[in-house]
């Protein structure tokens, strides 16, 4: 726990935070409603003996007491994701429209991919990447698993991504920009997950973060959301990644609501200063929704 | 004649007049095929465009692209063709064969959990022999698992290795 010491200055009840980041996870499913329906799919697992308890910022999000959620029916039918809480939230912030032309690049496993899928109910297009070869199984599995139809599943560096392969699609409505990161917020799942953290690896991670988010906004039409996101606390890799994009001016950062306790993104760090409009940034910390770390900024394309 | 290129997907001919690459079938054919063994009205497929990769794999799509279309794989693995029985996916009967209303099959729990395991059963069927949408109650209502080979008096699992699980007290 000790590369949390950093964040001392950043989080309110820091004892509380360390405390909770020493905790596992509840598990959670999402259910996808492509096939599933979620009182229906209640049902079923409480046929099962499984007793569910249902999340309120999210209708489909639910906890259930089962360590293994892949060894029921409901999974087997494809109605239920098993997903961490707070990575439902940048495709809930996206909410794109049927019909919709969305962009994940970094998509494996695809629990982001399979969500958009979901919130364009499986008509128009999701065109998943991921430049791992190994992990484009898993996404593929998730995707035929849960019935999608839409998806477009691409082996691609993220950086270098282009339209060329789809004929006839000129830009992208929106894209969730789900970066690798140093994985702070995953430490409950994770016990190693902080073994490289640290001020240089953030910095290091920033500079492909940055260069991603920026291919994606530049693929997106203008009028159209981008949402970042990571599951770190480091804000090099969050907050400052964002600044940089706002720097190049051909995007602003944009309010969202969303049904979780968390905190305003933050606009001086170290040496640091953001753009103001980082407030309108979200910070989730493990102990104030009982879930993972997480980071998510809403970003419109400027006409 | 164009020759059909295994690496890209390219999309099926609206009908077989209209048909470039040598046994491709048509879109027609591949709608008409769903609509004959299982009842499943054309119009369910409406918005999709059909595309072939690979000989006789044919993918659904909800969405228009210009062919041919380079990439890993492009919306659901829905059929094989190019073969004397075409055969649906699981992944095509689990999200379609709700709408499905003949060549169905409803098994007993003690079935169901048997072919979801991957094992053949012999449950009562005397309708027509050739591939099955099968379903189980859940929930208050029938739900499709899969796809069933009946022949012989016997129901064949279709469900493939990675799919299965084994829900049965041991």
């Amino acid at each position: 726990m000790e590369a949390l010491s950093r964040y001392e200055s950043l989080v309110d009840d820091f004892e509380a935070f360390v405390e909770s980041c020493q905790r596992p996870l509840p598990t959670t499913v999402r259910v996808s409603t492509i096939k599933g329906d979620v009182d229906r799919t209640v049902r079923a697992f409480e046929d099962e003996g499984i007793e569910v308890e249902r999340r309120d910022w999210h209708p489909g999000v639910l906890e259930v007491d089962t360590s293994k959620p892949g060894n029921t029916w409901p999974y087997v039918h494809g109605w239920v994701h098993g997903q961490e809480e707070v990575s439902a939230i940048p495709a809930a912030v996206l909410a794109p429209a049927p019909g919709d032309v969305v962009f994940d690049p970094c998509a494996a496993p695809g629990s982001k991919t399979t969500q958009l899928a979901a919130e364009i109910e499986d008509r128009g297009l999701v065109v998943a990447n991921d430049d791992n070869l190994g992990r484009l199984s898993a996404l593929r599995g998730n995707c035929d698993r849960l019935g999608i139809t839409c998806a477009a599943v691409t082996n691609r560096d993220a950086r270098h991504v282009s339209l060329d392969d789809f004929g006839g699609v000129d830009a992208f409505d929106g894209a969730v920009v789900d970066v690798p990161c140093t994985c702070e917020g995953t430490i409950r799942k994770n016990p190693d997950a902080l073994e490289s953290a640290g001020r240089q690896s953030s910095r290091q991670m920033a500079k492909l973060q940055t260069a991603i988010l920026r291919r994606a906004i530049d693929l997106t039409r203008a009028g159209g959301t981008v949402v970042y996101s990571t599951c770190t606390f480091a804000p090099e890799e969050n907050e400052g990644v964002v600044d940089a994009v706002l720097g190049d001016g051909d995007v602003e950062l944009v309010p969202f609501e969303i049904g979780l306790e968390h905190d305003d993104g933050i606009t001086d760090w170290l040496d640091e200063s953001y753009d103001d409009s980082l407030r309108h940034a979200k910070r989730f910390y493990p102990h104030q929704n009982d879930t993972g770390g997480f980071f998510t900024a809403k970003l419109e394309v400027r006409g | 004649m164009r020759q059909n290129v295994g690496h890209e997907f390219d999309r099926l001919p609206a009908t077989d007049a209209e048909r470039e690459v040598e046994g491709r079938p048509s879109r027609q054919a591949v709608v008409d095929w769903w609509a004959d063994r299982f009842g499943v009205d054309s119009s369910v497929f409406d918005e999709y465009t059909f595309w072939e990769k690979g000989k006789g794999k044919v993918w659904a799509l909800p969405f228009d692209l210009d062919p041919p279309v380079p990439v890993e794989s492009l919306g659901m693995k829905f059929i094989r063709t190019r073969q004397e029985h075409w055969k649906p996916t699981t992944d095509a009967v689990q999200r379609f064969g709700g709408h499905a209303t003949r060549n169905v099959i409803d098994l007993d729990p003690d079935d169901a959990a048997a072919f979801v395991a991957g094992d053949t059963t012999e449950p009562e069927w005397d309708g027509d022999w050739g591939y099955l949408v099968v379903r189980h109650e859940i929930a208050g209502a029938p739900e499709p698992i899969g796809v069933g080979l009946y022949v012989h008096h016997e129901l064949r699992s279709m469900v493939p290795k990675g799919r299965q699980r084994d829900f049965r007290e041991s």
